[in-house]
């Protein structure tokens, strides 16, 4: 949880010159983003280095990872190297597409329900709570089977449909909490529009919080698409590191020892989420003087 | 009191109401038509037979009717529990499909669901107070929690499974066994069961260490706390009533991830081929079969909503605030 800081506008540049201060001088923070920095500038990198195509079948089927293919091959010669780097992005995509979106719908349905109070409070709740219920996973999987969604954008942007409930709830209870301080009362005495005192006084407030929970939605937005991917709803076209996934468990790979099939996308994912985790525990500690070790 | 659960049972009764009504829409928005592909599935070639086997199933799913008489008969086909019949395994009833399914599934997910919070919340409890602890019980939590759940099956499939040979790694039970109540059946059972469910345990297990962590910290922090510091009172009774503030946004958070674990417990089934629901899903969508995939989803709504149900009726019990709405006190 961050501690909300009140600032007028004119501070804001200088407490976010302190912010960077304590930011490059944070470990967990410095680890994790440079962490998903690395993993990502490898999808944007590598697909445009290597040469081919990865689904390609290639000569060598199952050899083990050597100097001409750097994670060896599956059981149908696919250079398992080229298949990462291109899913690497995939799961990148679907990350920002899933993410974004979640953080857009949940900040609007928080801030509405959080400033407005009252009836529009109530109803915005209640369907919060209603899709808060309802287990993701199983409408993502009707909604695919039925609807046949095989490419990143759609399947990013259901994700992103199904994903906001809780970042709604977080941020309508941080905007309850902004509402009745001084410089909102200041700016609604003035006359300011409902959507000027959310934009101009209450978002900037919380820029820090809204960021983490946009981090979180990523993350999460990457593990619900693997799991649609290894359930057989990813993409048809192109590869994504939870299809990978699938395909080494639809062919075997465990049972034949092919390690090197099934470690790499797994790990790539855990390194990812995991990093923006660690990455959320260093923000937390930057924003939140309170939390800083000396 | 009455209000709170007024409240939740509101908001329980419009998510069946959304869910029903969704999963009612779907299969007659959908582009595909399940009765032209059951017809095609079975070969008929003669026009005329292909065009009473359509009239047949029409009828049978109820497709010939106005869509509001379709609409009502699903909600009294539903309160009979009566799901529709299963296109994969035709005749046989999704519901009967279902109920085979079931036990598996319920025997990863609730032992694991629970243990896990238990151990997560002592583990983090003990992580706030030792710095030896937290060093440790920090970094493998956010690894634990980020792990994909099927990829963590894999790797202990292959870990105890392939390389180790320990346990068997696909399968509720052997195939040269046949379900009874015998001693030998029920240890081949807990033998198949033992890897899927480490797995759900593990993955879980590293949110919730790390949540309550934080959460102590917060508490031990807060000002009652350093109030019974000043007070002298012994720091474990301080520790006390930190776990005890701390353990509540835990239930809390228990009740939000019911929905997350049930989606893990069906990938996980699914690396394991374990019999349960995630496997029938599978299967549903393998075969197209929509009123198997109606089913299953109908079956984790209600599930996930009974088990949020008796989270908030343990809500009451263990915070004072909700009670003394009761008594009319002001929460």
């Amino acid at each position: 949880m961050t501690a909300l800081q009140e600032v007028a506008p004119h501070e804001r540049a200088g407490v976010r010159r302190e912010a960077l201060y304590f930011a490059v001088r944070n470990g967990k923070l410095m680890f994790g983003f440079g962490l998903v920095l690395v993993l990502l500038l490898l999808g944007l990198i590598g697909p445009v280095l290597t040469s081919g195509t990865p689904n390609e079948y290639g000569p060598q089927p199952m050899s083990p990872p050597s100097a001409g293919h750097w994670l060896g091959t599956t059981t149908f010669g696919q250079d398992i190297f080229l298949q990462f780097v291109h899913g690497l992005r995939s799961t990148f995509a679907v990350g920002v597409v899933g993410g974004g979106i979640a953080a857009a719908i949940g900040m609007l349905v928080g801030f509405v329900a959080g400033y407005r109070g009252g009836i529009v409070d109530e109803v915005l709740n209640m369907l919060t709570n209603v899709i808060l219920v309802i287990p993701t996973l199983a409408v993502l999987l009707i909604i695919n089977a039925y609807l046949g969604i095989r490419s990143v954008a759609v399947q990013g942007l259901f994700i992103g449909l199904t994903q906001w409930p809780w970042a709604a709830r977080a941020i309508r209870a941080q905007t309850f909490s902004l509402r009745t301080r001084e410089f909102v009362d200041l700016a609604r005495m003035s006359g300011a529009s409902t959507w000027k005192i959310i934009t101009r006084e209450i978002a900037p407030n919380m820029s820090s919080y809204l960021f983490m929970t946009f981090i979180l939605l990523f993350g999460g937005s990457i593990l619900i698409a693997s799991s649609l991917d290894f359930i057989g709803l990813g993409p048809t076209e192109g590869v994504s590191l939870g299809l990978m996934l699938q395909n080494a468990n639809q062919w075997s790979a465990l049972q034949l020892g092919m390690w090197w099939w099934f470690v790499p996308p797994g790990a790539a994912i855990t390194a990812i989420v995991g990093a923006l985790y660690v990455a959320n525990v260093g923000l937390d500690e930057v924003f939140n003087p309170k939390l800083r070790e000396t | 009191m009455r209000r709170y659960f007024g409240r939740k049972l509101l908001i329980y009764g419009l998510t069946f109401f959304v869910a029903v009504t969704v999963n009612w829409l779907i299969p007659r928005f959908m582009p595909g038509d399940p009765v032209a592909s059951m017809v095609a599935r079975a070969n008929v070639t003669q026009p005329a037979a292909a065009e009473a086997m359509r009239v047949y199933y029409s009828n049978l799913f109820g497709f010939d009717q106005p869509l509001i008489t379709q609409y009502l008969n699903f909600w009294a086909a539903l309160f009979r529990g009566d799901f529709g019949i299963s296109i994969w395994l035709f005749p046989s009833p999704v519901s009967s499909v279902i109920t085979t399914a079931v036990p598996y599934t319920l025997a990863l997910i609730v032992p694991s669901v629970l243990l896990s919070w238990v151990v997560g919340n002592r583990f983090g409890a003990y992580a706030a107070r030792r710095k030896l602890l937290d060093n440790t019980v920090l970094p493998v939590g956010y690894v634990l929690t980020a792990m994909p759940y099927m990829w963590l099956a894999v790797l202990l499939a292959w870990a105890f499974g392939v390389i180790a040979g320990l346990f068997p790694v696909a399968g509720g039970y052997s195939f040269s066994m046949r379900p009874n109540w015998s001693w030998a059946f029920l240890l081949d059972l807990l033998h198949h069961w033992t890897l899927p469910f480490l797995s759900l345990f593990l993955v879980a297990l590293g949110g919730w260490a790390i949540g309550m962590r934080n959460m102590i910290i917060y508490e031990l922090e807060s000002d009652y706390s350093n109030y019974l510091a000043a007070l002298g009172a012994p720091a474990r009774l301080i520790r006390r009533y930190a776990f005890r503030n701390a353990v509540l946004p835990q239930i809390t958070g228990l009740a939000l991830q019911l929905g997350v674990i049930v989606a893990g417990a069906l990938v996980t089934e699914i690396v394991f081929a374990y019999p349960g629901l995630g496997s029938l899903i599978l299967n549903a969508i393998k075969n197209k079969d929509f009123f198997l995939l109606q089913g299953t989803f109908l079956f984790i709504v209600l599930g996930v909503l009974i088990a949020n149900f008796i989270i908030d009726i343990v809500y009451v019990v263990v915070d004072p605030r909700t009670r003394a709405g009761m008594a009319g006190a002001q929460a």
